[in-house]
C-alpha cells in the first residue's frame, strides 16, 4: 500500500525555547484512518498543522503522497481536505454559500449538494452559519473540507465539546470517507473515538511518540486485557501492594483515589484469589468492579497521567 | 469485462451532476461576493459607513447653512425717549434688519451678556445714545455700526459719497461646499482602514485565514476581493454623498464624474493599503483598532475635514499636505468645487500614490496568515 503521509524527525520550537514538538516519525499509509491521541499540549494540533503545511517545522521532513511542501504547494492542497480546530466560519453566509465558496477554490469539487446531502446538511442548505448547532457547525467545518473532493482528511479534534449523537454522526461521516478509499488523520483526546474509529493511533506526548499500533494492539500490549478494581477498607500501604501484584495472573497495580487498579489477563482466576486474600488479611471489601481495558489504561501506563489531565 | 467496467463505482447519488470544473476566475468571483454579502447582510456595517457621513453632512450642513438674512436684535434701556428712538431705527431704511426691544437696563444688560441681544442702546434722554457693546464679539461691533448708521440716516444725515450694494452669494463657496468633499475623503479613509483593518484581523482570530490558506486559494484572489468589495462601497459613498449635497445643499459638481472617482479610487487604495498595514501582523481586534485609531487622528484633525488646515502654523504645513487625507481632501474640493483637473494635481495624487503603494508593499512582506 502506498504512503499517503510520512514524516522524519520532526523538530518544532516557538521563539527559541518552547519545544512542542520533538523528533516525531509517522508513517500513515494510504487508506487507513490514522488517530494521534493524546493530552491537552502534547503536541498534536503542532504535528497535524506541520503536515498540513500550515505551519513550518524547524527541522525535519514530511512527505505527503510522495510530495512535500514548497516545491508542490498547489497540487497538495487540491489533495488535502482540512478541517482546523475551533474554525469560526462567517455567520452572515448561508450553509450552501459557504460550502459553494470553498467549492470554487478546487479546480475539480464535488457538488455542493452531494456534499450537504451526505453531511446531512440540506435541510439547513439556506440557513444563516450563526444559526447552527454546534454539531452542524461541525459538519460544516467537515464539509468545507470535503467538497474539494480530497484524498486525504485532516480532522483536528473534529468532536470536541459535541454531544454524543452529534458525535457519532461524525464518525459515520468519517466511516463514509474511508469506504470511498481516503486516508484520514485526526487528533482526539477521546479514548472512545480513537477505539471506534482509527485503525492505527500514535500516542503522542511531550512531542514525541511513546506508542504506536492498533487499538488492540496497544491494549493487549499493557499486558492485560481487563482491568480489575477495587476498595478494601483501612486502606492500602506499601507492603499491600505487593500482595496483590502476587495475586494470579495480575500484570500490574495501580492506585488512585482509593481505589486499586489490577490489569489482569484472565479476571475468574484473579478474582477469587483477591477475595480470599481480602478474607485472610481481616479486611473489608468496599467495591468491586472489573472492566475491559482501554487506551485509557494504555496512557496511565505509559504516562503515569491520564490523558484529560493534560 | 467491458460490462463490469461500465458499471459506475458506487460514489454517494447517482443522481450527482457531473463534476464541475472551476475556471481561474471561479474562487475571485466567489470570495467577492461572498464579502458583498456579508456587508449587506451587517446592518451596523451599513449605518457607520454609509448612514453615518450622510448624517453629519445634513446635520453639519443645516447647522452652518446661511441664513437668508442676517438680523440684529438689540435692547433700548426703557428710559425718557426709547420709544422715539425705536421708532427711528425701525422707520430707517436699515429698520427691517434690527430687531428692537425695550427692556429695563438690568434686564437688557443680563440678555446682552447671555448672547441674546447684540447691542444695549442707552438713550441719555435729551436726544442723545450710548451705546453698549463688547468688541470680542464681532456681532456686537456689526451692530452698533449698524444701528448708527439707522439712527444718523434716519435723523436726516445725507451720506457724501452715494454708495449702492449688490448681495453676492454663490454656491461653492459656503461651508457646506467645503465640508461635502471633507466628508467624503474622511468616509473613504474610516471605511477604507476599517473595511480591510477590521476584516482582516476579525478573519485571523477566527482563524477564517488560516483555512483559507488551507484550501488552493490564491492569496492574491483573496486581497483582490477585499479590495474589489471595497470600490464597490466608495462607489455608493460617493454616489450618496454628492446626491445628498446636490439635492439637498445644492452643491454644484464642477469636476467630471470621472475626474472624482479616479481620485476616490486612489485614496481607497491608499487607506485600503494602510488598513492592510494596521492588521498584518495583529492577533486581536483590539490591537488593529488601536492601530487604526492613533493613525486615522492626526488627519482627523489636521486634513481639513471639518475646517481649513490653513490656520495651522505655516511650518507644520507641508507635513500636514503629506498626509493622505490631506491631498485626497485637497483633490476632491479642487475638482468638485472648482472642476480642476487631474494633471493640475499631480503632486496629490502622486501623494496618495506613495502612502498606497508603499504600505501595499510593507504589509504583503510581513502580513501573517496563520
Amino acid at each position: 500500500m502506498p504512503t499517503a503521509i510520512q514524516c522524519r524527525d520532526l523538530r518544532k520550537t516557538y521563539d527559541g525555547k518552547i519545544e512542542a514538538v520533538r523528533g516525531l516519525n509517522l508513517e500513515i499509509q494510504a487508506g487507513e484512518c490514522f488517530g494521534l491521541l493524546g493530552p491537552n499540549g502534547a503536541g498534536k494540533t503542532t504535528t497535524i498543522e506541520i503536515l498540513e503545511g500550515l505551519l513550518q517545522p524547524s527541522s525535519g521532513q514530511v512527505t505527503i503522497l510522495g510530495h512535500t511542501w514548497g516545491t508542490h504547494t498547489r497540487e497538495l492542497r487540491e489533495w488535502l481536505g482540512i478541517s482546523l480546530q475551533e474554525t469560526r466560519l462567517s455567520e452572515k453566509l448561508s450553509v450552501r454559500e459557504t460550502i459553494e465558496l470553498f467549492a470554487s477554490f478546487y479546480r475539480q469539487p464535488r457538488s455542493s449538494a452531494e456534499v450537504m446531502e451526505e453531511l446531512q446538511l440540506t435541510e439547513k442548505a439556506d440557513a444563516w452559519v450563526g444559526k447552527l448547532s454546534g454539531g452542524q457547525r461541525q459538519r460544516l467545518a467537515v464539509a468545507t473540507a470535503l467538497v474539494g473532493n480530497p484524498k486525504i482528511l485532516f480532522l483536528d479534534e473534529p468532536t470536541t465539546g459535541l454531544d454524543p449523537q452529534s458525535r457519532r454522526q461524525l464518525w459515520e461521516i468519517v466511516r463514509t470517507f474511508l469506504r470511498g478509499g481516503g486516508t484520514v488523520l485526526l487528533t482526539t483526546h477521546y479514548m472512545d473515538e480513537a477505539e471506534r474509529l482509527c485503525d492505527r493511533l500514535a500516542v503522542i506526548d511531550h512531542g514525541q511518540v511513546i506508542a504506536e499500533g492498533t487499538p488492540t494492539d496497544l491494549i493487549e500490549r499493557l499486558g492485560g486485557h481487563h482491568v480489575v478494581e477495587f476498595a478494601v477498607s483501612g486502606g492500602p500501604d506499601t507492603d499491600s501492594f505487593n500482595h496483590w501484584k502476587a495475586l494470579p495472573g495480575v500484570d500490574s497495580v495501580r492506585h488512585e483515589d482509593g481505589i486499586i487498579s489490577l490489569s489482569v489477563r484472565e479476571p475468574h482466576t484473579t478474582i477469587p484469589a483477591l477475595l480470599d486474600k481480602v478474607r485472610t488479611q481481616n479486611l473489608q471489601l468496599l467495591h468491586l468492579t472489573t472492566r475491559q481495558a482501554s487506551l485509557e489504561d494504555v496512557f496511565v501506563h505509559l504516562t503515569g497521567r491520564h490523558l484529560r489531565e493534560g | 469485462m467491458a460490462i463490469a467496467e461500465r458499471i459506475p463505482v458506487a460514489r454517494m447519488n447517482p443522481l450527482s451532476p457531473p463534476p464541475r470544473l472551476n475556471g481561474r476566475w471561479s474562487g475571485f468571483a466567489h470570495l467577492l461576493l461572498a464579502r458583498m454579502k456579508e456587508l449587506v447582510r451587517e446592518p451596523e456595517l451599513i449605518f457607520w459607513i454609509f448612514g453615518f457621513p450622510l448624517l453629519l453632512a445634513l446635520g453639519l450642513g443645516i447647522a452652518f447653512r446661511n441664513k437668508p438674512a442676517e438680523v440684529t436684535s438689540i435692547a433700548i434701556v426703557s428710559n425718557p425717549g426709547a420709544q422715539e428712538i425705536a421708532n427711528m431705527i425701525q422707520q430707517s431704511p436699515q429698520g427691517s434688519s434690527i430687531k428692537v426691544q425695550i427692556l429695563e437696563r438690568t434686564q437688557a444688560l443680563q440678555a446682552f451678556h447671555f448672547g441674546k441681544y447684540d447691542l444695549v442702546v442707552e438713550p441719555d434722554g435729551r436726544g442723545g445714545v450710548r451705546y453698549i457693546y463688547d468688541p470680542s464679539r464681532s456681532e456686537t461691533v456689526l451692530s452698533r455700526a449698524e444701528v448708527d448708521d439707522a439712527l444718523q440716516s434716519g435723523a436726516g444725515r445725507k451720506n457724501p459719497v452715494p454708495a449702492s450694494s449688490f448681495v453676492s452669494t454663490e454656491p461653492g463657496s459656503r461651508y457646506i461646499d467645503f465640508l461635502i468633499p471633507g466628508l467624503l475623503g474622511m468616509t473613504l479613509m474610516n471605511s477604507g482602514m476599517w473595511g480591510v483593518g477590521f476584516a482582516l484581523v476579525d478573519m485571523r482570530q477566527r482563524k477564517l485565514l488560516k483555512r483559507f490558506v488551507a484550501t488552493p486559494m490564491r492569496k492574491s484572489d483573496f486581497l483582490l476581493a477585499l479590495a474589489g468589495s471595497r470600490l464597490a462601497l466608495m462607489l455608493i459613498e460617493i454616489g450618496l454623498l454628492l446626491g445628498l449635497g446636490m439635492l439637498a445643499f445644492h452643491v454644484r459638481v464642477l469636476g467630471s464624474l470621472w475626474n472624482i472617482l479616479v481620485l476616490g479610487t486612489l485614496g481607497s487604495v491608499a487607506f485600503g493599503g494602510l488598513g492592510l498595514l494596521a492588521a498584518c501582523r495583529a492577533r486581536k481586534i483590539e490591537t488593529v483598532s488601536g492601530i487604526i485609531n492613533l493613525a486615522m487622528m492626526p488627519m482627523w484633525i489636521f486634513s481639513g475635514v471639518f475646517f481649513s488646515y490653513e490656520h495651522f502654523p505655516a511650518r507644520i504645513l507641508p507635513y500636514i499636505k503629506a498626509l493622505p487625507l490631506t491631498a485626497l481632501n485637497d483633490a476632491l474640493r479642487a475638482t468638485i468645487l472648482q472642476g480642476a483637473s487631474l494633471s493640475s494635481q499631480v503632486g496629490r495624487i502622486l501623494v496618495l500614490a506613495l502612502w498606497g503603494g508603499i504600505s501595499f508593499v510593507l504589509a504583503l512582506r510581513w502580513f501573517r496568515w496563520t
